[in-house]
């Protein structure tokens, strides 16, 4: 009489923990890193009972079935956990794969007179945790692209604020280089910052820009031409005489738009614009 | 039929769009205020679009025309009040309205109509209404 194997493991689910916990602390890589033997305890027997929990005819043979739902949601969520410890992707597998160690052993004890269905219930077993562990490191190297993905966004919001200069005046300085999506926020942000402030000028200070070619003149022209949409006036500044260089080599026409050579004089600009005048303070009168 | 309401401010013309603007509706639209610039004979026609959060090439290409009609009918456009994402989309869309003039909002485009108006015609014009 052959016993199906998930049958043997919910009935031997003891026998499973128990062997699983000794390989662990044979294995130093796995338990010298946890904080105490009841944690580890605690998180494995959680681990053998979802697992086994979830083990049926189907789902034996079917990683992708939906019956194993609550299986995976517990691999991710502890994957993650171990990740937030600090533990590496390599303990984390090697604390998975200890558990095909203990299964096998279990399945070799119970079948230890039938070779034949020992080798295929080792094979299956082997093909389960197997999978358990590639998604385990899916796991990991999804919250890995999360963490990079919520940084360049979080890069691309830092590197382009929106200064009020003055009433009516806003100043944008560019550092690093202008890509499309960057264009994108640098747009969106300019153009925010106008209707909340109801500014009239913008002042787009390019001197953080390491190379303007025809890409990122386009983007340049595209953003005053939006700006001007808006109602406002757009200056760039900051054009330093190496980008004036291959900007007329490659022939890009900026003569529609305003430019400045530095802040400064787009400064004064605004100022003429707006018709203000800074002028020096006459300390004799005064006194 | 739903229509746009074109109100007469002065020597100038004052058209808000509150409501989602569709292409017969904007088409009617364009027909009524070049109708009412040769009526009125106003000088400035100031367009509101704040209100407006989508637009298409369609609707960019008839305030494009509505402002070339005025032109050659000797009044000036201003568009007022555009979002930042109908900017955004009428620039990637490729339509820059260069025969447009904007402003960030309805007093500050009164205020370009003002500056552009000839201070001896503007005499002249509220003689020819009074």
């Amino acid at each position: 009489m052959e016993t199906p194997i998930f049958e043997i493991l919910r009935s031997k689910k003891d026998r499973v923990l128990q062997l699983w916990l000794q390989v662990q602390q044979m294995d130093t890589e796995v338990s010298n890193n946890y904080n105490t033997a009841d944690e580890l305890r605690a998180q494995s027997t959680e681990f053998v009972d979802i697992l086994v929990g979830s083990l049926n005819e189907n789902t034996v043979q079917d990683f992708s079935s939906p019956e194993l739902e609550a299986l995976t949601d517990y691999i991710s969520s502890l994957t993650i956990s171990r990740a937030r410890q600090g533990f590496s992707p390599r303990e984390t597998a090697t604390y998975i794969f200890t558990l095909k160690d203990a299964l096998l052993k279990v399945l070799s004890e119970q079948n230890s007179d039938n070779p034949q269905q020992l080798y295929q219930d080792s094979i299956l077993v082997s093909k389960f945790i197997d999978n358990i562990g590639i998604l385990s490191f899916e796991t990991f190297i999804t919250g890995r692209e999360d963490v990079i993905f919520q940084q360049s966004e979080e890069m691309a919001e830092l590197s382009t604020p929106v200064i009020r200069v003055w009433n009516g005046i806003l100043a944008m300085p560019i550092i690093g280089t202008l890509d499309s999506a960057r264009t994108q926020v640098v747009m969106e942000n300019l153009l925010q910052g106008i209707v909340d402030t109801g500014s009239s000028i913008a002042i787009l200070d390019i001197s953080g820009v390491p190379a303007v070619d025809s890409l990122v003149a386009q983007h340049l022209i595209k953003t005053v031409n939006a700006t001007r949409l808006m109602g406002a006036e757009c200056i760039i500044s900051g054009i330093r005489p190496e980008i004036a260089q291959t900007v007329v080599h490659l022939g890009i026409d900026l003569s529609q738009m305003i430019t400045k050579a530095t802040l400064e004089s787009a400064l004064k600009f605004a100022f003429n614009s707006l018709q203000l005048e800074v002028r020096r303070t006459q300390r004799e009168k005064l006194n | 039929m739903e229509k746009i309401p074109i109100l007469k401010m002065g020597k100038f013309l004052l058209v808000t769009i509150q409501v989602d603007l569709y292409d017969r509706l904007a088409l009617t639209l364009e027909e009524d205020l070049i109708q009412m610039v040769f009526k009125t004979g106003s000088k400035g026609v100031l367009i509101d679009i704040s209100a407006l959060s989508i637009v298409d090439s369609f609707m960019g290409k008839i305030i494009g025309n509505i402002a070339g009609m005025s032109s050659i009918m000797d009044a000036e456009t201003v568009v007022v009040g555009m979002q930042p994402a109908v900017a955004i989309t009428l620039i990637e869309l490729g339509l820059p309205l260069s025969g447009v003039h904007t402003a960030l909002n309805v007093e500050k485009g009164m205020a370009l109509l003002e500056s552009r108006m000839p201070p001896s015609l503007d005499d002249a014009n509220d003689d020819d209404v009074d």
